[in-house]
């Protein structure tokens, strides 16, 4: 099927990077996940709970809503602050975008392996500024904040177009359709990845794969 | 229509959409309550978690919201609607959100109602999770405490946008498609923050206050017995609330996956006990956390107990709501407080579905929730009063103007005030006016050792929303900055137009770029000069080096 591409664009300054990327993501997760599924006899499955939890940021006028899990917290921090330290790295002037992807994956047979077809994507193109002084820093502050909650708006306008999703799989196939690594709540399978442009306009292939799984099974 | 929707599909629906809407209520105001909400995730199903989210449920706001639906669903035309206004700690009020949960006509027949319908409402609720916390209302909810609080209504019927002032913006959080209509949840909220100029004069003290009063065990005696808060309507005492498990229905869901399509949905109905029959019209019902309810707990000390409304109202109690609290009698609501022998309010039958409920004010022998700050000094200025006293001739009172003081405590002339126009956005929390000297008991201030807001000042709100008699101070503001404490008879300036001086400091030029790039230049031309002076004097800086160690 086509994969549904979102693509939201930020400019903050480097210390609100992390944060901002946060909010977005954590907003887009909350989505995307239900409770844990429990299957039964004769197909039926039942629903754990999600709870939520207010995050203030530090250098943001905002506050944002996550899932209540802090294994999916730690794995987006993770990410994120990677893709953070690419940013600040060498031959990059501050420009670069992080994707969400979500995706099915769909058995092959031998020899061929699995196949991971996306069904979602959200990017984030984000632009970093540098500021000057403490002044300039505040009006930062509140701007930033706004137009995070004009994202939010956005994350929630393309959730409510109710589009496609993928079934609901049988306890078969939950691994293919589901997170089911995490402990207390089920995200759909996704994947996050970064892109750094460097100075020249050109992507630097610093393109990162990190599947949930992997960093868990470690 | 409802031909192609089972008989047991109908009851699911109409249950989804009962509970949506005591969810999307719950939502709204625990977010509204001024502190961060935490719930936690649980991977085995308790069979409580409507819509597989963990959203507490504070019995007051199931109640009200209960209440206000009177066991109807929203309908066309008859939409549930949540509004969160905004009282400042002298009694003006302003609207901030309207939060409408519709339903229009456009069915979606092929939708499985156990299956689709209820994960898309899930959704949806997600959705108003991330939205309550965008909307402007949200910052102002988390400041909430000395100066204003944030209450709620909830009422039921046609919704009434016109207290949010011009060019509201909205926001739709979603809509989902159900066999007998489309849901669509949205807000809109006031973007001009500006407040009108005039504010009553006086204010008559209310017929009935009510003081939300969460505390059973009083930090210090007070001088006459106090009673513990119920919410109560004189008949009956401890009314408290039903715990959650006891009254609501248990929702235990399990969906099948072959067919996908298909769905055993089982509903429990635990034991459900209503809550017998008490306050009834309640105007709003503030919202504030716990933590901010302490800090108030000692101001009561100095409030003289009286006759119930004017004596509730005297005392400027705080209207707590406690949210998520973990005391003794969590939730409990005051009902009218009975103080010396008050009389019992008569409870009226909830109008659930009249217009006049919609109005700001209802009935004045409805009972009321009032929030106040605490305020030692401004015994006749309690919210309450303001709201009440609105109630009842608030037009006229609307239209006279009054001359403002600069200073909380100036001594001056009333012909010598000067009011600035300001309208800047939230101009509310800017510092504000104060009414005539003679009124003001700030300006003679007493001896009580309660420490008033340091930004004492009056501020105007418009009359209330749906005043019928309208009002012609619809956008004029006038904000006076008046810090507190400043007397103009110390210095030519007073401390109010001290700031107003230097509240704009030019920038510093060194950090102005061009200069700075002039300078530099010079700087370093001038380095090797001022090299050689140092370097002259580098006898005098080592004695002086040796006298600091």
């Amino acid at each position: 099927m086509n994969c549904r591409a979102e693509v939201l664009e930020v400019s903050v300054e480097g210390r609100q990077v992390e944060e901002a990327m946060l909010a977005v993501l954590h907003t887009v997760l909350l989505h995307r996940s239900t409770g844990k599924f429990h299957y039964k006899k004769e197909g039926t499955y039942s629903i754990g709970t999600v709870g939520t939890q207010d995050v203030d940021c530090d250098f943001i006028d905002f506050a944002y809503v996550r899932v209540s899990s802090e294994e999916l917290d730690r794995a987006l921090r993770k990410a994120v602050g990677e893709f953070k330290d690419a940013l600040r790295g060498s031959g990059s002037d501050g420009m670069g975008q992080i994707s969400l992807e979500f995706y099915q994956k769909k058995k092959s047979r031998w020899p061929f392996s699995d196949e991971c077809i996306p069904w979602e994507l959200w990017t984030i193109k984000v632009n970093v500024v540098n500021l000057a002084n403490e002044q300039e820093r505040q009006i930062c502050r509140e701007k930033v904040g706004e137009k995070l909650c004009e994202k939010i708006i956005n994350i929630v306008e393309v959730m409510n177009r109710h589009e496609y999703l993928p079934k609901m799989p049988t306890q078969s196939e939950v691994d293919n359709v589901f997170d089911t690594s995490l402990k207390d709540v089920q995200p759909y399978l996704y994947k996050i990845s970064y892109q750094i442009t460097d100075s020249l306009g050109t992507s630097v292939t610093t393109t990162m794969r990190r599947l949930i799984k992997d960093t868990l099974a470690l | 229509m409802d031909t192609d929707l089972s008989s047991q599909d109908r009851k699911d629906l109409d249950k989804f959409i009962k509970f949506f809407a005591l969810k999307t209520v719950q939502v709204i105001v625990q977010a509204r309550l001024g502190e961060k909400i935490c719930t936690r995730s649980s991977s085995s199903p308790t069979g409580s978690d409507w819509f597989n989210l963990a959203i507490k449920d504070i019995p007051e706001v199931t109640h009200e919201a209960k209440k206000a639906l009177a066991g109807q669903l929203p309908a066309v035309g008859r939409s549930m609607c949540v509004e969160i206004s905004l009282k400042t700690s002298e009694g003006d009020s302003m609207e901030l959100e309207i939060w409408c949960l519709e339903m229009n006509e456009k069915c979606d027949k092929e939708i499985k109602v156990s299956y689709t319908v209820y994960n898309r409402l899930s959704l949806l609720l997600k959705s108003l999770l991330a939205i309550t916390r965008v909307t402007p209302a949200y910052r102002l909810s988390r400041k909430q405490g000395h100066e204003y609080v944030i209450l709620y209504r909830i009422y039921f019927g046609e919704v009434q946008l016109s207290g949010l002032g011009e060019g509201f913006q909205t926001v739709r959080v979603g809509t989902v498609g159900t066999p007998v209509g489309t849901i669509t949840l949205s807000c809109a909220y006031r973007i001009n923050l500006a407040f009108m100029s005039t504010r009553q004069f006086e204010r008559t003290p209310p017929i009935m206050g009510i003081i939300i009063d969460h505390f059973v065990d009083r930090p210090y005696p007070s001088s006459s017995p106090m009673h513990p808060c119920n919410y109560r309507a004189g008949e009956d005492n401890g009314a408290v609330y039903p715990s959650v498990e006891d009254s609501q229905e248990v929702c235990t869901t399990s969906f099948s996956t072959s067919p996908p399509s298909q769905c055993v949905f089982t509903v429990t109905k635990a034991h459900f006990q209503t809550p017998p029959p008490v306050v009834t019209d309640t105007l709003k019902v503030p919202v504030m956390g716990l933590a901010f309810s302490h800090q108030l707990s000692s101001s009561r000390l100095s409030y003289q107990p009286a006759a119930l409304g004017v004596g509730s109202a005297d005392m400027g109690y705080p209207v707590l709501f406690a949210g998520g609290l973990h005391a003794a009698h969590p939730h409990q609501l005051i009902g009218p407080g009975k103080e010396g022998g008050v009389p019992p309010i008569p409870s009226q039958p909830a109008h659930g579905t009249q217009a006049d409920q919609e109005r700001m004010c209802t009935p004045l022998d409805g009972v009321h929730y009032s929030a106040a700050t605490p305020s030692s000094s401004e015994d006749t200025e309690t919210v309450s009063n303001s709201s009440e006293g609105k109630c009842g001739s608030p037009h006229d009172l609307l239209e006279t103007i009054f001359v403002r003081k600069v200073g909380a405590f100036v001594n001056k002339p009333i012909n010598q005030v000067t009011m600035a126009n300001l309208d800047i956005p939230f101009a509310m929390f800017a510092p504000k006016n104060v009414e005539l000297e003679d009124n003001d008991p700030m300006v003679n201030p007493p001896d009580s050792p309660e420490t008033e807001s340091p930004l004492q000042g009056s501020l105007h709100s418009e009359g209330s929303s749906g005043s019928s008699t309208g009002n012609t101070h619809d956008d004029f503001v006038m904000i006076d900055f008046k810090p507190a404490f400043s007397k103009d008879d110390i210095l030519p300036m007073d401390l109010g137009t001290f700031y107003r001086e230097f509240q704009n400091p030019p920038q510093l030029s060194s950090l102005s770029i061009d200069i700075g790039a002039q300078s530099m230049a010079e700087d370093l031309d001038s380095l090797p000069e001022k090299l050689a002076v140092h370097e002259k004097n580098v006898k005098e800086f080592d004695a002086f080096v040796e006298t600091l160690q």
